[in-house]
């Protein structure tokens, strides 16, 4: 039993839900009772999606326990077959059903129905979304690839045979599906990649695919891997079964978009790849004097795998940030965090306790997060500006404009999205310097809401938990004196703190109180202060 | 166009048609009990409700409430994983540890709910058995209450219904004549009523659920009750035992619901219908002028309310009668006929109702019918505008304050702004072919 307050990821149904909803011809018989079609709010709401997702629920009760569940089963799943005429049916259930075992696959597979099904077993109590649709994925290609695995022992198809046959390569998109971050806009950039390349973009999945587009997956050379979170056991098995080759790299920041281009080079025998288009932008940006300011400036980054990877990267070398916190949520893909982290001297935070990594947020006392909707909300509390680079989403990351992470624009997009936040932080900055000018309008209104111009002690709160009722919602601070660790700010002292710009307070609050606890000073004056900041240079 | 207070009663109460509903097995589009949470935990900031359950309750609670405004909110799921239903000896255990941790990361902490999901349900968790057990650990700093807000056993509102319920055994008796109000208001608009109340004479009056959870109200045989939703059959029931009087009144929604609400109890405690009217008569005209300008938007046009919250026939009765609305179809997830008496008599003969859900079926006869306005929850509202059909989220109905006669015209709005917004839109080119 584990106490869980907000969680980043859903249940591994909601994983295969996803898989349904981003396919064409596919519908999916839940047997779950009332209350799990919330779900169905994800994508209607979250996606703005224009359909339900082909979803048909049991929605069994109490009273039906008793009963025969297995025939509601069975009659959902006639209903639904006759109803939706799906070209694929996944069955499966949701927690609850998978206690009372009606196991409503082997059920549908009994019917004597043509179509394929998919029986999906996705352990409720051990598994969570990601899992779940991967899994989904990865059984729904199994089932629907199943007569076309060749004989064991047979040459692996070679990725460079589109030279025999006398046509241009073509790849498969793998991974992008709803609810995952700008998948939509993602796959129109790496299309464009390829097509700089001379590539075939051949079958894009499950994002728009149907169970027929599924069955052509073989005829391509290789498969890209785009989201490992969602494509890595369907990529891992197609190389198994098929031979086919699997394309790593995830083209996301212009040095792992240039790798990506030189490894689908060198597998598919090609030219060298041309020099990046002029429509990228991104690299004269972050180069351009405008950008000095933000050399050093201290990210936070917890994501999915693939996203904060990515994110660290593009921020250390890209932007010339310093990464102060890398981590994810997917245990999947802990090992590859792991060792971006460790590139960076850093120790991957791999937890889905968001409590925690809220507090590694604070301790790091970043001017930058980059994370899901949850470090956003922790982030605001803080007063830290935030980038939201990854799931679980808000209706806000499916933007009507093109955005993309992957490829040239995805670079571009990615630096207005981080930089914009910080360069909110300067105007604070230039308010905090102004609002004593008589010019200053009173009631200027902060990007952060009221009262963060004003406030002395630095939004980052100290680390005794404040734990009072409802109020930690608010942006709240702590009074500048005296402090947890038992030293006082004297007026001269305060007065000092409040000249420092607002979003290195913070730390500078906290060097400064670390520095007269190991001097074992009582008061923090004016003096200390500079003390602190010269002993914290050196 | 003007609603009397009482001819109302006198030609259609009793005599209506009792319209036949139609009832449906099959897909239920409607949240369950656990969602109750997200409102019940604002009313009681001193209580925490610990759901045992999986991650899917987690994950609903979260996408039911939206935004994660609260580092720490007063709720949380204690996830069950498979060693938990390996042993149910283990699961108790196990339990009582993360209640042990939750109650001391957060002292303030009065009243601990522990709320019951469709897992703990059919692996028969006993959490009766396990609040009484904690009762007897954490005796002096907190009291455990239990309750169902399972989908297998509750839909939505019920889970109101089920946490007031096992709140009953805990009020203190009373022999003193007092009038109870039962189920969450937004605070203002609670406030205001106990203005009113004290206007009118009738006094003391109390809340269940009351803002602080370790202030219980009274209750005892001289106890009028004054349901302020009608989802609380329940609670209702379990109060009736403790001795208390039911007041059966239309629910106090738009104008004439209030009216009739505040008469009621007016009456009971035998209040000067003269006086009554005086405190009563400059609210219902106020509140008529306010539903004046939405009920031009929305007179004549076809209503089609999905089940919900248990507030569909209260809401169509409103928008009928007072809005000038058509009623196509009022679903409700659960037809309580006595609690829903007076509102019944309120509708039109032949108003077609149905109970219980095959949302393929109703929602092929939302199609057939064509109304101008859907009431529907979120999983349907996106979708339905997408085939052209107006939509209003009900969930807002459960979140806004829309009681009473100062909020009628507040809640005429909410019907009104889809229509007006479908009226505002326009993406076609002022100069023909050019797109």
């Amino acid at each position: 039993m584990e106490l869980t307050l907000w969680t980043y990821e859903g249940p591994p149904h909601v994983g295969a839900m996803r898989i349904a909803a981003s396919m064409e011809g596919v519908h999916y018989v839940l047997h779950a009772p009332q209350g799990d079609t919330y779900a169905d709010l994800l994508f209607t709401m979250i996606e703005r999606r224009n359909k339900r997702p082909p979803v048909t629920y049991t929605s069994f009760q109490a009273r039906d326990l008793g009963g025969d569940t297995a025939d509601l089963v069975k009659r959902s799943i006639t209903d639904a077959v006759e109803r939706f005429q799906p070209q694929a049916l996944l069955v499966g259930e949701s927690c609850t059903a998978e206690l009372i075992q009606d196991q409503p696959g082997t059920l549908a597979q009994g019917m004597g129905f043509k179509l394929p099904i998919v029986n999906l077993e996705l352990p409720a109590y051990s598994k969570k979304e990601n899992w779940g649709a991967a899994e989904t994925f990865y059984q729904l290609c199994r089932t629907l690839l199943k007569g076309q695995i060749p004989a064991p022992g047979s040459a692996k198809p070679s990725p460079q045979r589109w030279r025999a046959e006398g046509r241009r390569p073509r790849l498969n998109l793998l991974g992008p599906s709803l609810l995952g971050f700008r998948c939509r806009d993602d796959v129109l950039e790496v299309k464009r990649l390829l097509e700089e390349l001379n590539i075939d973009s051949h079958v894009v999945a499950p994002l728009g695919a149907s169970p027929a587009d599924l069955q052509r997956i073989p005829e391509a050379d290789a498969n890209l891997c785009l989201y490992p979170e969602l494509a890595e056991s369907t990529c891992a098995w197609l190389e198994r079964q098929f031979g086919m080759a699997t394309v790593r790299t995830v083209p996301i920041g212009i040095g792992a978009i240039q790798e990506f281009r030189q490894e689908l080079c060198d597998l598919l025998g090609l030219e060298p790849p041309p020099a990046p288009p002029e429509r990228l932008r991104m690299p004269w940006y972050s180069q351009s004097v405008d950008s000095t300011y933000l050399t050093g400036k201290r990210v936070f980054i917890f994501a999915d795998g693939t996203h904060a990877i990515a994110a660290a990267r593009i921020a250390s070398q890209e932007l010339g940030f310093e990464v102060v916190g890398l981590g994810s949520y997917s245990r999947e893909q802990a090992r590859a965090v792991r060792a971006a982290a460790q590139q960076l001297g850093l120790e991957a935070l791999i937890t889905d306790n968001y409590l925690e990594v809220e507090q590694a947020m604070a301790a790091a006392a970043p001017e930058l997060v980059l994370g899901t909707q949850m470090e956003r909300h922790s982030a605001k509390r803080l007063g830290i500006p935030c980038a939201v680079i990854s799931a679980p989403l808000h209706v806000q990351d499916v933007p009507a404009r093109h955005a993309p992470q992957m490829g040239w624009e995805g670079a571009n997009a990615i630096f207005d999205s981080w930089v914009h936040p910080l360069m909110m932080g300067l105007e604070e900055h230039l308010l905090d310097m102004f609002r004593h000018d008589f010019e200053f309008v009173e009631g200027h209104m902060s990007h952060k809401g009221a009262g963060s111009t004003s406030n002395i002690s630095g939004n980052i709160p100290s680390n005794t938990a404040s734990n009072t009722i409802a109020s930690t919602a608010v942006n709240k601070s702590p009074a500048a004196a005296p402090n947890s660790e038992g030293c006082r700010w004297t007026t001269s002292g305060e007065a000092e703190l409040a000249r420092i710009p607002f979003f290195v307070r913070g730390k500078v609050k906290r060097n400064t109180e670390a520095f007269a606890q190991e001097k074992g000073l009582s008061e923090i004056t004016d003096e200390i202060l500079y003390e602190a900041k010269a002993h914290f240079s050196r | 166009m003007s609603v009397s207070l009482t001819s109302a009663a006198g030609s259609s109460a009793g005599t209506a048609i009792d319209p036949k509903p139609i009832q449906e097995n099959g897909q239920r589009e409607v949240f369950c009990g656990l969602t109750s949470i997200v409102w019940l935990h604002r009313r009681m900031p001193d209580a925490f409700f610990l759901v045992v359950g999986s991650r899917t309750c987690a994950h609903l609670i979260q996408s039911a409430a939206g935004v994660m405004i609260f580092a720490e909110p007063r709720f949380g799921t204690a996830i069950l994983g498979e060693r938990d239903l390996a042993g149910l000896a283990d699961a108790n255990e196990e339990l009582d540890r993360v209640v042990q941790e939750l109650l001391a990361r957060r002292p303030e902490i009065r009243t601990l709910f522990l709320v019951g999901s469709c897992p703990s349900e059919v692996i028969k968790l006993d959490l009766a058995k396990a609040a009484e057990r904690l009762n007897r650990q954490h005796r002096g700093h907190v009291q455990v209450v239990s309750y169902s807000g399972s989908g297998i056993e509750t839909a939505f509102t019920q889970g109101e219904d089920n946490a007031l319920t096992a709140l009953v055994p805990l009020l203190p008796s009373s022999a003193e004549k007092q009038l109870l109000l039962v189920g969450t208001l937004a605070d203002g608009v609670e406030d205001r009523f106990l203005t009113l109340f004290e206007r009118l004479g009738i006094d003391p009056v109390s809340s269940l659920p009351p803002r602080r959870s370790t202030e219980l109200p009274s209750v005892g045989p001289a106890t009028q009750v004054l349901l302020c939703q009608p989802f609380l059959g329940t609670t209702a029931r379990a109060l009736k035992a403790r001795g208390a009087q039911l007041l059966s009144s239309p629910y106090p929604l738009g104008v004439e619901g209030s009216c009739r609400w505040f008469e009621r109890a007016a009456e009971a405690f035998g209040i000067d219908p003269a006086h009554t009217r005086s405190v009563l008569d400059p609210l219902a005209e106020r509140g008529r002028a306010a539903v004046a300008p939405h009920r031009r938007v929305l007179e004549g046009k076809k209503l089609f309310l999905l089940p919900d919250s248990q507030m569909e026939l209260a809401l169509g009765r409103f928008l009928q009668r007072e809005c000038g609305m058509e009623l196509v179809e009022i679903g409700t997830p659960y037809l309580d006929r006595q609690l829903q008496a007076e509102e019944l008599a309120l509708l039109p003969a032949g108003t077609q109702l149905s109970e219980g859900q095959h949302l393929e079926k109703q929602l092929e006869r939302v199609r057939a019918a064509k109304p101008d306005l859907v009431v529907c929850g979120m999983g349907l509202a996106n979708p339905l505008e997408a085939e052209g059909i107006a939509t209003k989220w009900s969930i807002e109905l459960v979140f806004s304050p829309i009681h009473g006669c100062d909020q009628a015209g507040d809640l005429a709005e909410l019907f009104a702004r889809p229509l007006r917004r479908r009226q505002a839109l326009n993406f076609a080119s002022s100069q023909p072919g050019n797109l």
